[in-house]
C-alpha cells in the first residue's frame, strides 16, 4: 500500500518535474522563434511597462519591461540558454571528475582512497559560493570559467557519494566471484562496481544540474558571470533588486522561472533516485 | 580515549587548513591583472610599481612569498588589505562577530522550527498532517538560501514591508557598543530598543539561511523518534499513562537527538558558507559581504585572510561536533 503510493508520488513528481524542463528547454533553444521582443534592444519610451493585465501595459510585452525599456519574457527566455548550457556542462563536468575519483577511492581503498577523502576534506573547508566567486574572478568571466568553477568545486558532492557506494559494492560477493574469474581489478570496477553505482550518480547529476543553475545566476547576480550585454536569470534578478519599489516584476518572473526550475532538478532527481532504489522499489 | 580521537583530529585539522593555505594562494597567484597596477594611477613609473611590489613582497618567487605570508599568519599578522591600506586581520575581526551573530540567530531559528515540526510529525505519524511537514520539507530542502532571501525581500520588505532588507543597523541610531557583536551585546546593556532594530534587519537573512536547515533537522529528528516510539521503554511510558507529547519530549527526544547532531554540525557549516552571498542580497555589512568586495577589488592578502577564517570556522566547528558526540554518546564514553 505505502510502495504503491511512494511509486505513484515518485512518477507524478518525475513527470511533473521533467515536464517543466521541457518545456524551459525547449523554449530556449526555439528561443529567436519564441521570444516577442529582441531581449537587448532598449526603448526609453517603454521603460518599466507593467506586466499584459495591469494599467498601462503594451501589446507585444507579455510581462513588462525593465529600467532601460527591454522587454522582460525575451530576456527570461534568453537568459534561460546559458542557465542550461551551464547546468549541463558543468554538471557533466564534475560528474566525470567526481565520480572518477570516488570509484577509485571508494574499490581501491588504501592509499588511493586516503589521498582523495584528504583533497575532498579540504575541498569541504571552503565556504563554496566565495570559492565560485574567487575563481571566476581568477579565470576571468567568461562562460567557460563559469562551468570551470563549478566543476572545480563541486566534483565533491559526487566523489563523496560514488566512493560511499563503490566501497559497498566493493564488499559484495560478485566483485570476489569476477576476481576468482580472473579478471583486473580496473575491469571489475568499470564492468562490474560503475553500473551498480549508476543510479545514484544520474539522480544525483539532476540535483547538481540544479545547483549549477543557482550557482549561475548567484554569479551573475554580483556581475561574475559572462558578459553584461547577454541576459542571464541573476543578471535580470540583480536589475530587478535594484528597482523592486518601482517595478517588482522584473524581480518576480525571473525569480519563478528559477524556483520552477531548481525544484524540477532536485524533484526528477529524487524521484529517480526513489524510482531506481531496489530497497524503495 | 576521548583524548586520543581529540588529538588525532587536531593533526588533521592542521593538515585540512594547510591545504586551504595552498589551494588558495595557488588559485589566487595565478590570477591574471596585476593589482599593484590597479593602485597606482595610469602613468606611473616603471620604479613606483617595482617599489609598490616590493612593499607588499610580489617580487619573491611564489614559494617564497608563501612561507613569508605562513610565517606572518602563524604570529597572528595576515598581512596589509591593498584596497583599504589596512591590517587583514584587523579587518576580519571587525567583520566577522556580524557573520557570526547571523549565523548563530540563524542555528537557533533552524533547531526551533525543525525541531518543532519534528515533533508534530512524530505525534501525528501517518497523518495528512505528517504527510504536509514532508511536502514543506521537501520544498524548503529544494529551494537554496539564495532564493530564500528574494523571495522574502519581495513578500517581506515590499508587499507587507514589517521587516528591514539593508544593512545591519538603521544609520540613524546612536550604538553605545565596545565590541562588534552588537546583538549580543545590546541584550547584555538592556538596551531592547536597538535589540528589536537589529532583530528587524537580521531576521530575513537569517530565516532565509535556516530553512533548509530547519528542512533537514525535522526530516531527520522525525525518522529518529519515529524509530524510537515502537521500543520497550517508550511503550512503558505510554502505560504509565503519558500523554504522546510527553513521552516524545520526556522520553524519545533525548536519545533521538544525537543522530541529528552529527548532522546539524556539517550542515551548519554549509549554513555560515551560504552567509557569503545572503549578506550581499541584504547588504548586511559581515565578512562575506567584505569578501565579495575583495574579489571584485583583487585585494589578494584580504582574500586570503577571510577565506582562512572561514576555513577555519568551518574545521572548528567539526571539531566541536565530533567531541561533543564523542562525550554525549555513552557507547565511545566508556569504550
Amino acid at each position: 500500500m505505502a510502495d504503491a503510493r511512494t511509486a505513484k508520488t515518485s512518477n507524478a513528481r518525475i513527470w511533473l518535474a521533467g515536464g517543466w524542463l521541457l518545456v524551459a528547454l525547449l523554449a530556449t533553444i526555439f528561443a529567436p522563434l519564441l521570444a516577442p521582443q529582441d531581449p537587448l534592444a532598449q526603448d526609453l519610451l517603454y521603460e518599466r511597462l507593467p506586466p499584459f493585465w495591469m494599467q498601462g501595459a503594451e501589446p507585444g510585452f507579455w510581462l513588462g519591461t525593465d529600467s532601460l525599456g527591454r522587454d522582460l519574457l525575451s530576456r527570461i527566455i534568453y537568459g534561460g540558454r546559458v542557465a542550461f548550457l551551464v547546468a549541463f556542462a558543468a554538471a557533466a563536468a564534475a560528474c566525470i571528475v567526481g565520480s572518477a575519483l570516488g570509484l577509485a577511492a571508494g574499490y581501491f581503498g588504501g592509499w588511493t582512497d586516503r589521498v582523495v577523502s584528504r583533497i575532498v576534506d579540504i575541498w569541504m573547508a571552503f565556504p563554496p559560493v566565495l570559492f565560485a566567486i574567487l575563481l571566476v574572478a581568477v579565470l576571468g568571466t567568461g562562460l567557460s570559467s563559469v562551468i570551470i568553477a563549478i566543476a572545480v568545486i563541486d566534483w565533491t558532492r559526487f566523489c563523496r557519494v560514488v566512493r560511499a557506494e563503490a566501497m559497498g559494492q566493493a564488499r559484495m560477493d560478485y566483485v570476489e566471484s569476477a576476481r576468482i574469474a580472473g579478471f583486473g581489478r580496473f575491469d571489475i570496477m568499470l564492468k562490474e562496481v560503475l553500473p551498480n553505482v549508476l543510479p545514484a550518480i544520474v539522480a544525483l547529476l539532476s540535483l547538481e544540474m540544479g545547483i549549477a543553475v543557482i550557482v549561475e545566476a548567484i554569479l551573475s547576480f554580483v556581475n561574475l558571470s559572462i558578459s553584461t550585454d547577454d541576459p542571464t536569470w541573476g543578471g535580470i534578478i540583480a536589475e530587478g533588486r535594484l528597482s523592486i519599489h518601482q517595478a517588482w516584476w522584473v524581480l518576480v518572473f525571473p525569480l519563478v522561472t528559477l524556483f520552477l526550475t531548481v525544484l524540477s532538478f532536485s524533484q526528477f532527481g529524487e524521484g529517480l533516485k526513489a524510482r531506481f532504489d531496489p530497497v524503495l522499489r | 580515549m576521548i583524548l586520543q580521537r581529540f588529538l588525532t583530529r587536531l593533526l588533521t585539522m592542521a593538515v585540512t587548513l594547510f591545504g586551504v593555505a595552498v589551494v588558495v594562494f595557488v588559485v589566487i597567484r595565478i590570477a591574471p591583472g596585476d593589482p599593484i597596477a590597479m593602485m597606482l594611477p595610469p602613468g606611473a613609473s616603471q620604479a613606483d610599481i617595482d617599489r609598490l611590489r616590493a612593499l607588499y613582497g610580489l617580487d619573491k618567487s611564489i614559494v617564497e612569498q608563501f612561507f613569508i605570508w605562513l610565517a606572518g599568519v602563524l604570529h597572528g599578522d595576515f598581512g596589509t588589505s591593498i584596497s583599504l591600506r589596512q591590517d587583514v586581520l584587523g579587518l576580519v575581526m571587525n567583520r566577522l562577530p556580524a557573520t557570526l551573530e547571523l549565523s548563530i540567530v540563524a542555528l537557533l531559528i533552524a533547531v526551533a522550527v525543525g525541531g518543532v515540526l519534528a515533533v508534530i510529525g512524530a505525534r501525528e505519524r501517518g497523518t495528512a498532517v505528517e504527510a504536509g511537514i514532508d511536502v514543506a520539507n521537501g520544498a524548503a530542502l529544494s529551494i537554496p538560501d539564495f532564493l530564500w532571501g528574494l523571495a522574502f525581500i519581495l513578500v517581506f520588505g515590499v508587499l507587507w514591508p514589517v521587516f528591514e532588507i539593508s544593512g545591519r543597523v538603521s544609520p540613524r541610531l546612536e550604538l553605545p557598543f565596545v565590541t562588534q557583536f552588537y546583538l549580543f551585546e545590546s541584550i547584555f546593556r538592556l538596551r531592547f530598543d536597538l535589540t528589536k532594530d537589529l532583530l528587524s534587519h537580521m531576521f530575513m537573512p537569517a530565516l532565509a539561511l535556516a530553512l533548509p536547515l530547519a528542512a533537514i533537522i525535522a526530516q531527520l529528528l522525525k525518522q529518529s523518534l519515529k524509530e524510537l516510539l515502537s521500543l520497550d521503554y517508550v511503550v512503558l511510558a505510554r502505560v504509565k499513562g503519558f500523554s504522546e507529547t510527553q513521552v516524545i519530549l520526556r522520553e524519545a527526544l533525548k536519545n533521538a537527538a544525537l543522530p541529528t547532531l552529527t548532522l546539524v554540525g556539517v550542515q551548519f557549516t554549509f549554513l555560515i558558507g551560504g552567509t557569503v552571498i545572503v549578506e550581499r542580497l541584504f547588504s548586511y555589512e559581515g565578512l562575506g559581504n567584505m569578501a565579495i568586495d575583495a574579489v571584485i577589488n583583487r585585494d589578494l592578502p584580504l582574500i586570503q585572510g577571510i577565506v582562512l577564517v572561514f576555513a577555519l570556522l568551518f574545521v572548528l566547528i567539526n571539531l566541536a561536533v565530533d567531541m561533543l558526540y564523542a562525550v554525549l554518546n555513552p557507547r565511545l564514553r566508556h569504550g
